[in-house]
């Protein structure tokens, strides 16, 4: 199926207004001999209906933890999604449009991006919010080139209960900066070993990632850690879990100097892991340190409010090599969907999708903790994810658990070895039901078998 | 005027409901909770549907009229691809679901770097970048590492002067030093001077084909030779990839390193800035350095490969955008091979066309044959006080969007025109009339393109104001 309109009529008087008998007179810029030989060596083209078939038959083949009773966490979540969300993204005004560089025929997009920066910043506690970021994880790397770039060098510490999918990503974008990278490793309780941090503090130190909650879903002591990382002259970067905000200090609330995190658990489905929302916000000194767009609030000839993109003269097509970051398109539709997402839940709505998400992980919790043949290493001070340990290797678990349709959680053996083979990082989400749990419960009690 | 949602918020309303909890609520007992409600409003849901109504009437679309913003490919979205990808066998994965759960995504990623391999000619792709800036990050990461593991400190890139700003700054977060080469009076690489600029020191070169004028470099071969004579890889936007398919294979002309945009190429849609996909494709003496997890194939059966002594790691946290790899891999299968070779000689000869009944009524600095997209410039109308920026706020008032202004920066008042493939010759023929129209009101009735728009939602809008003073942020206290 094409999607060309132009016929071979059309194309013949085309030709003519140009001043030309054949098409391929307008290619005499490209020598012959770098030309494709032959017709590319791919499937043959597919009807409307040979193309939903096809995919339906690839979607066929997965199965997908939406369907499933999902304790898969570690940054993406399973999460009631409300058809608001849908529907407004699925709009063309919105999914058709381009970067809002027209500003007077894209008042729509700019809006909806100044409530989300707005939302953000109340979620966060912070004063600024950019446009969005690709994800949580280039977020969180950009937020340390950019901490970097405002203390003018010096190493970043990285806490070592962090997402190792954000740490390889913090990696890949530091090594190629040349940025020092020291890992905090976490005390017994699971949380940042504050006086491994200290005496890391004695060395010029950029700035501190503080990951809230972090990998292991544990709350970490947010103003005690922003005052001892303030009061060496360091930086902080949050890397938060937005729906734990709901509950927990807001980054702003503790002073930290950027905040950035994954915004899916806002209203976006968990599409193997993209498209992402990463969101950053900072106070208001650091704004023009700042990677991506910012939508700010004006007035038109006549006086009317509107909408534009402004400090433009931080990003690459004004500053070119000069400017805060290379980023150009960024997540927008990601970002209408949170804005969508945020102002459906409203006030109440938000808390409540917080607080069950807690009273549902720590119901499962308190059942393990009453369940002979397993560990829970870290005690009860997690949002909505916590730490399991099973005495065998967490792989035959998984198995069981996926024949009645659970997935058990993600397993922490090859990333953090000191935690043994039978660890595994389970998320409960608003999503989940006592049955659910319940089952969860009697797999690890190994009476799942007979359900 | 619309409201924003925080002045439509009402204490007590719901645009949503989770279910209720089936379990007990206990206390939070956690240390350092926070101290106030964040302030979110509070809506009910048929007024935020209309609130977002109102919003989208407010914007421009592809869905309603030609978009010809050069070097962003603004073609149709097509229906079906959307609703593939809404498919919940898509939209429900877990990146960490085991492989057996993902066979169908992992098959659909697989099948779709083979095809862009087979399309460009490279010899394989990572598909975890999320746009095209990242693409070019993840690409000069990889040029980094190739040379890192030869040894070679070499810290310059060269880019011509109508690069895009993103390949100097994707270059610069790399640490590696830009340099900029000078086209010539033909907007084309001069092989002379490059042979020059290329010493033992440069990395690469970065050039965009066609480039940013639309323009094909003739002597890219010659170009190539130079760079790989001295060591230097040459890595290519692929921007402008819509002007090549089934025409050019990026490969066979020696490219090393390359990314496309799907978001332009392939059909997917902008979403307002996003999200997009840039994938890139390598040479086979670079494939050790992509990106990791690859997706391999073995009978018939996929799995995730995280084996790279040399990759440079990850540039994405799980596989990149997924959800529009299915878009644009429904519009590879819709198209095929021979399909896709007419979207580029379609986006050429519309092009072409338009350029030809547009070169009398505003200035065409680089003549010739252009590629999928040609420059024009406002600069003839300069006489009269009308700017490039004048001519699209006119183009609004007529339900238009305007072209891309001001870029590349080597034109004087660029007007910078793609009127994609799948844009018909009556619309075509519209634009043209309306351009060629207010080249005459310039003349005319200067003073009716220096008060455009008077039609839309709101009128010029003052960006200084927003420099000077930013307001970013809704203030709290409105409710």
């Amino acid at each position: 199926m094409s999607y060309i309109q132009n016929t071979d009529a059309d194309r013949k008087e085309m030709r003519e207004r140009i001043g030309i008998s054949s098409f391929d007179e307008i290619l005499e810029p490209i020598p012959e001999r770098l030309r494709c030989a032959g017709a590319l060596r791919l499937d043959e083209p597919l009807a409307e209906a040979g193309v939903a078939a096809l995919f339906g038959e690839l979607a066929g083949k997965n199965r997908p933890a939406s369907r499933a009773a999902s304790f898969l966490g570690g940054g993406i979540y399973d999460r009631h999604i409300p058809a608001l969300v849908r529907y407004v993204t699925s709009r063309s005004e919105f999914y058709t449009s381009y970067t809002p560089y027209q500003a007077e025929v894209s008042q729509g997009t700019l809006q909806a991006i100044y409530e989300y920066q707005s939302l953000i910043c109340r979620v966060t506690g912070m004063d600024v919010s950019n446009a969005s970021m690709y994800d949580g994880a280039t977020a969180l790397a950009e937020a340390a080139l950019m901490a970097n770039a405002i203390a003018k060098g010096g190493k970043v510490l990285v806490p070592r209960a962090l997402s190792p999918a954000y740490r390889a990503v913090l990696d890949c974008y530091t090594a190629a900066r040349g940025i020092a990278l020291e890992e905090i490793p976490y005390a017994k309780n699971g949380t940042l070993d504050l006086d491994r941090l200290s005496s890391a503090l004695k060395e010029k130190t950029a700035a501190v990632i503080l990951a809230q909650p972090n990998y292991f879903g544990l709350v970490e002591p947010s103003h005690e850690l922003a005052a001892l990382v303030h009061g060496a002259g360091s930086l902080l970067v949050a890397c938060v879990d937005p729906v734990s905000c709901a509950l927990l200090a807001p980054p702003g609330e503790y002073g930290a100097d950027i905040a950035v995190g994954e915004g899916q658990s806002l209203g976006l489905p968990q599409s193997y892991g993209g498209p992402l929302l990463g969101f950053m916000a900072v106070k208001t000194e650091h704004v023009r340190r700042m990677p991506g767009r910012l939508i700010s609030g004006t007035t038109d000839l006549d006086g009317k409010r509107g909408y534009v993109m402004t400090l433009q003269t931080r990003e690459q097509h004004i500053r070119r090599e000069k400017a805060t970051s290379n980023i150009c398109s960024n997540e927008a539709l990601c970002a209408l969907s949170a804005a969508v997402y945020l102002t459906a839940l409203g006030e109440q709505g938000f808390r409540e999708v917080a607080a069950q998400s807690y009273a549902k992980s720590h119901a499962l919790y308190s059942m393990l903790a009453a369940t002979k043949g397993c560990a829970l290493p870290f005690g009860a001070g997690f949002f909505q994810e916590f730490v399991l340990q099973l005495p065998t290797d967490a792989a035959g678990f998984l198995k069981d658990a996926a024949s009645k349709g659970v997935l058990g959680g993600i397993p922490l053996g090859a990333a953090f070895p000191e935690l043994g083979r039978g660890a595994l990082l389970v998320a409960v989400t608003e999503k989940r039901t006592k049955e659910e749990i319940e089952l969860y419960r009697d797999l690890v009690a190994g009476k799942g078998a007979g359900r | 005027m619309t409201a924003t949602v925080f002045e439509k918020s009402k204490p007590g309303r719901r645009g949503y409901r989770i279910p209720e909890a089936d379990c007990a609520k206990g206390k939070i007992d956690l240390a350092g909770l926070r101290s106030a409600p964040p302030g979110l409003p509070e809506m009910g849901e048929q007024d935020i549907v209309r609130h977002y109504v109102e919003l989208a009437a407010k914007n421009y679309h592809v869905d309603k009229g030609i978009y010809p913003l050069g070097s962003c490919t603004m073609k149709y979205n097509p229906l079906v691809n959307e609703e593939v990808a809404r498919l919940e066998g898509f939209t429900g994965l877990h990146p960490a679901q085991n492989e057996a759960d993902c066979q169908g995504a992992l098959e659909l990623m697989w099948r779709l770097e083979r095809a862009l391999a087979e399309i460009t000619g490279m010899e394989a792709f990572t598909l975890q970048p999320a746009a095209g800036a990242h693409g070019e990050l993840t690409g000069i990461m990889i040029a980094r590492a190739y040379f890192l593991d030869r040894g070679e400190k070499r810290r310059i890139v060269l880019i011509p002067d109508s690069a895009h700003g993103t390949n100097p700054a994707s270059v610069a977060i790399c640490g590696f030093t830009p340099k900029t080469i000078q086209s010539n009076e033909r907007g084309l690489i001069d092989p002379a001077l490059l042979n020059r600029e290329m010493t033992a020191e440069t990395a690469c070169l970065m050039l965009t084909l066609p480039n940013t004028l639309g323009l094909f470099e003739r002597e890219i071969a010659e170009i190539v030779r130079i760079a790989h004579a001295k060591g230097a890889l040459v890595y290519m936007d692929g921007a402008n990839m819509n002007a090549l398919l089934g025409i050019v294979r990026p490969g066979d002309i020696g490219i090393d390193i390359m990314h496309i945009n799907l978001h332009k190429t392939f059909s997917t849609p902008h979403g307002g800035g996003g999200p997009g996909s840039g994938p890139v494709g390598v040479a086979k003496h670079l494939v050790d350095f992509l990106p990791v997890p690859r997706v391999t194939e073995r009978k018939g059966a996929f799995a995730l490969s995280t084996d790279g002594p040399k990759s440079i790691g990850r540039v994405h946290p799980y596989h990149g955008n997924f959800n529009v790899f299915v878009k644009a891999y429904a519009f590879i299968r819709s198209l095929g091979g021979p399909g896709l070779r007419e979207v580029s000689e379609n986006a050429i000869l519309n092009a072409n066309y338009l350029m030809a009944r547009l070169k009398n009524s505003y200035d065409l600095k680089y003549p010739g044959p252009c590629m999928h997209e040609f420059v024009l410039s406002a600069r003839n109308l300069k006489k009269y006080g009308i700017r490039a920026t004048d001519v699209v706020k006119r183009l609004l008032d007529y339900g238009i969007h305007a072209p891309t202004v001001y870029f590349p920066l080597i034109v004087e008042e660029a007007l910078m025109i793609e009127p994609v493939e799948t844009e018909s010759k009556e619309t075509i023929d519209r634009f043209a009339e309306v351009m060629e129209k207010i080249a005459g009101e310039a003349e005319t009735n200067p003073a009716m393109l220096h008060e455009a728009p008077v039609t839309t939602p709101v009128r010029r809008l003052d960006e200084a104001v927003a420099a000077r003073c930013p307001d970013l942020c809704c203030p709290g206290d409105l409710e």
